[in-house]
């Protein structure tokens, strides 16, 4: 780890002022079902099945990490930090986004299910110790479907967002975002500090190699726990029922276009 | 009683399909009570509002940072509204809502729901998760409940009988200027508006390049129907980001819905499948599409999409 200030015998104050002179970015990354794991509802309604289930990188994190890596390496930033919220299984996300790149990792040790507005709060924290000059998340995790996160993060810092990004240009002060919004893509300039949350096609992530997988083992790894941080733990959603959504009814097959029209008219979709 | 705030969606002075069906969500709940908030730089917006049913109220703010929605600016002034004994606050779950809702929930330190599909109670709804492979059933015991409409799961309300009234409001926030608007590239051609049509025809990877995409665009005039394309056609280059259909894209509910080309991954299921009849035209019978198809056809779709055409 390097740092332009070069300040030896810290104290927490100094410390945080060596951290403040940093150009660093933080991903928040969280850990989710894998993409490729076809989801079961349980029996009884009280959740979906998870044992034994492969776990992975929300994908669109693991888009946040790769363009902080890409930041980094192209000298618009001295230091990619990634952080996740959740139980002690969640390390091996840290350690693969360490694997990938990351220079540290924070991990906030939970085993709660923790809602959008609580993982806000405590990445506040994190914003607050750490001082980045960017923070990146996925737009939304794969299991909750949310898409909360990294808005509320910046309301609560009272900095801008830029939501759904496909492109990413940074300036020292600024950024400017190429959004996938409904009416097709558009373009805002956000002051840094600022949380921007990725889409689909920001980036493809780089695969890992067998001897990064080792490196990252040595690489720092702090655990902290929400109240070390300030931050009470509530819940405010109350998961009533999980249940299967209704299937469609199996429809016909036709043969021929002249069918296909057939079909439609007596459907009454066509007259 | 429900004292309903909803953020309108709106462009080029126009309000947005989104808005009417945000308003047929808000009337499940009980006793509903409905105010409509306008942003916008002129109010262009606001008397259309106005005319939809249910709506007992319309709040226009005007000011010229409001040309274009922007969540930074919006989200204080949209909260400070809803400090005024509002019980829900609802925008659309397009990107317009799913932007901003969060902001303002955070803005007021209450959670937010997501993608509302059914209101079981003032405080009970049920809503999406995994992709639309579970359905979970949430309760918010909060005075103040935020929620995204999941815009495919309600229809759009029609005009009513009496206008509401409209009443400008400034509400007394600054305004942050950490986040300008550059630009929002240029709307795919004059075609019906994907999440409004009652007919949309998409088009896969099997199309093979943009320009035999173009071919779906002659086929949809006939039918009056919109364009759409699936993850894997966007990201090939065949069509713009915009028409994209499903989970990270635009989630519908058309009157009939004609997938071309299309293998049918869950993601794009997801965001058809409460389309009222489902054609799916694929060469590969196997297809995950034909699972959920009311009406399947396995063939080469560059042979029948001309026959299409000619009998249509």
């Amino acid at each position: 780890m390097s740092c332009r200030c070069r300040v030896r015998g810290v104290t927490p104050e100094r410390h945080s002022r060596i951290l403040q002179c940093m150009k660093r970015i933080l991903v928040a990354i969280k850990r989710v079902v894998d993409f490729n794991v076809r989801i079961r509802v349980k029996p009884d309604g009280s959740g979906v099945m998870l044992d034994g289930v492969k776990w992975s990188i929300n994908p669109f994190d693991e888009i946040a990490v790769e363009e902080a890596l890409r930041i980094k390496e192209r000298g618009g930033a001295e230091e990619v930090v990634v952080a996740s919220i959740g139980p002690a299984d969640c390390q091996p996300q840290l350690r693969t986004a360490l694997a990938m790149g990351a220079d540290r990792a924070l991990h906030v040790e939970t085993t709660e299910a923790i809602e959008p507005l609580t993982a806000a709060k405590l990445l506040l924290k994190l914003v607050e110790r750490e001082s980045p000059l960017l923070v990146l998340m996925g737009k939304q995790a794969i299991d909750d479907d949310n898409n909360q996160t990294g808005q509320m993060l910046a309301a609560l810092w009272n900095r801008p967002q830029a939501t759904f990004a496909s492109k990413l240009e940074l300036t020292d002060t600024t950024a400017r975002v190429a959004r996938e919004v409904d009416a097709g893509l558009e373009t805002l300039e956000v002051d840094l500090p600022a949380v921007v949350t990725t889409d689909l096609r920001l980036n493809e992530p780089r695969y890992v190699k067998l001897p990064e997988i080792m490196k990252a083992k040595k690489k720092p790894l702090l655990t902290l726990k929400p109240d070390e941080l300030g931050i009470t733990l509530t819940k405010r959603l109350k998961l009533l029922k999980t249940e299967a959504p209704s299937v469609r009814k199996k429809g016909v097959m036709v043969t021929t276009a002249d069918e296909l029209v057939a079909a439609l008219k007596q459907r009454g979709v066509l007259s | 009683m429900s004292r309903v705030l909803i953020v309108a969606e709106h462009a080029a002075g126009k309000l947005s399909s989104a808005t009417a069906r945000c308003v047929r969500c808000a009337g499940q709940l009980p006793q509903a009570d409905i105010t409509i908030a306008v942003f916008s730089a002129d109010g262009a917006a606001a008397a259309e509002a106005a005319r939809l049913e249910g709506v007992n109220k319309v709040l226009r703010i005007d000011a010229p940072v409001h040309t274009h929605a922007l969540a930074a600016t919006i989200a204080p002034q949209l909260a400070e509204i809803a400090r005024g004994g509002y019980s829900h606050v609802f925008g659309p779950s397009t990107t317009f809502g799913k932007d901003l809702m969060p902001r303002v929930a955070a803005l007021l330190d209450v959670p937010q729901l997501s993608d509302i599909m059914a209101v079981e109670s003032e405080h009970r709804f049920r809503r999406p998760v995994y992709a639309g492979n579970a359905i979970i059933t949430v309760e918010v015991d909060e005075p103040l409940i935020v929620a995204t409409v999941r815009t495919a799961s309600f229809q759009a309300v029609g005009a009513g009988a009496a206008a509401a009234p409209i009443e400008t409001v400034t509400p007394s926030v600054a305004l942050p200027t950490h986040t300008r608007f550059i630009e929002v590239s240029a709307p795919s051609g004059d075609r019906p508006d994907l999440q409004a049509a009652a007919r949309v025809i998409s088009g896969g990877r099997a199309l093979g390049s943009a320009e035999n995409f173009q071919l779906l665009y002659k086929l949809a005039d006939k039918l009056g129907a919109a364009v759409g394309a699936s993850r894997a056609a966007v990201d090939s280059g065949y069509a713009p980001n915009d028409l994209q259909v499903g989970q990270t894209g635009k989630i519908i509910a058309p009157d009939l819905y004609i997938a071309i080309g299309i293998s049918g991954a869950i993601q794009h299921l997801t965001g058809i499948k409460d389309a009222r009849t489902i054609v799916a035209i694929n060469k590969d019978g196997d297809a995950p599409i034909f699972e959920i198809a009311d009406i399947g056809l396995v063939g080469d779709l560059f042979k029948i999409l001309p026959e299409l055409e000619a009998l249509l």
